[in-house]
């Protein structure tokens, strides 16, 4: 490979966009198509295939076996709350390679002293979410309970093609949550994309355990297609 | 600190700019049941220190080995392993899974 495509590689990944490398097996020569490209590659339709499934793979084409390495943004994972179960999702998702931003407006619970090596945003997610790419590689999850702050959070990422979307609370919680949300104009498709409530049921009790059921939903949705019984 | 690809492409691209002969190992195909999915990269420079993985440790020692001849002579190579005692190798996955595995140098 040579090293001016690697470095092409590396910088659409740390730009958080998609590119695939393209290399003939047979004569060893490569390209490196980015996601702006594909629509002027001869490839295209195979392309747009391969990174709808984020998945490298071998093609076969006109005799030539091709390499496509696929090449997607790390999944990011915004978390609303800067609660005690986000303290200890924080640290497992750094440990399962998510990448984590913490945004809660209060300024008690959103400091660094509580989320060492961790983004955290001390604003409403109004402010701070319509300058972040909600994309499909990133996951939002609510957890502060309070409408004035995941309410806002829950509409930016239903207007968004985030992969998950979770919101903490109660069944009951999470009707009127449901109720707030129609009112403001979402359907109920739009409803049925937030997990709630959150996580996988593990019979969490601590926060910690709770975090782990966070994780592991989100895991399980990214994975979905991978999963032996859906 | 983890390793995803996305790290092991990274530490391929340092390694280099620091002089050092590297090669990257990429799983193309796999058959049966496979310890790491196809795209799933190794790299390796010059004095044999490696990032990632290609299996779960079945193999990697020998694709060590053949990345020294790639980063000597610079030809990229095919590699293939299957079960211990149907390959030429004296390495195996244990799994029953194939694998295949293409070897390039950093140019």
């Amino acid at each position: 490979m040579r090293l001016d495509l690697l470095s092409g590689l590396n910088a659409e990944q740390a730009a958080r966009r998609p590119a695939i490398l393209i290399t003939d097996l047979a004569s060893g020569e490569q390209r490196l198509v980015r996601a702006k490209d594909i629509r002027n590659d001869p490839l295209e339709d195979e392309l747009q295939e391969y990174l709808r499934l984020g998945k490298s793979g071998l093609l076969e084409k006109e005799g030539h076996q091709f390499f496509l390495t696929v090449q997607v943004p790390p999944v990011k994972v915004v978390i609303v709350g800067a609660v005690h179960i986000s303290q200890a999702l924080a640290p497992l998702m750094r440990g399962v390679d998510l990448d984590a931003i913490i945004i809660d407006p209060r300024t008690a619970f959103a400091t660094p002293e509580r989320f060492p090596d961790v983004t955290v945003l001390a604003e409403w997610p109004d402010a701070v979410l319509p300058g972040m790419s909600l994309d499909r590689y990133t996951a939002m999850v609510a957890l502060t309970h309070d409408p004035k702050i995941d309410d806002p959070a829950l509409s930016a990422a239903l207007r968004s093609s985030c992969f998950y979307i979770g919101a903490l609370g109660s069944r009951k919680t999470h009707e009127r949550r449901t109720q707030r949300l129609m009112a403001a104009g979402f359907t109920d498709a739009d409803i049925a994309r937030i997990h709630a409530p959150i996580g996988l049921d593990i019979g969490a009790v601590s926060p910690a355990e709770i975090a782990v059921s966070i994780l592991a939903e989100i895991i399980a949705t990214l994975r979905r297609d991978r999963r032996r019984a859906a | 600190m983890l390793s995803t690809d996305a790290d092991i492409l990274k530490t391929a691209e340092a390694w280099r700019r620091a002089g050092k002969g590297v090669a990257i190992a990429t799983v193309v195909e796999t058959w049966g049941s496979a310890p790491r999915p196809v795209g799933s990269h190794l790299v390796i420079d010059q004095d044999t220190n490696f990032l990632g993985s290609v299996s779960g440790g079945c193999v990697e020692g020998a694709v060590i080995t053949e990345a020294s001849e790639v980063i000597a002579d610079g030809k990229p190579r095919m590699l293939e392993f299957g079960v211990a005692d149907e390959t030429a190798w004296q390495v195996g996955l244990s799994c029953g899974g194939r694998i295949r595995i293409y070897v390039e140098r950093v140019d």
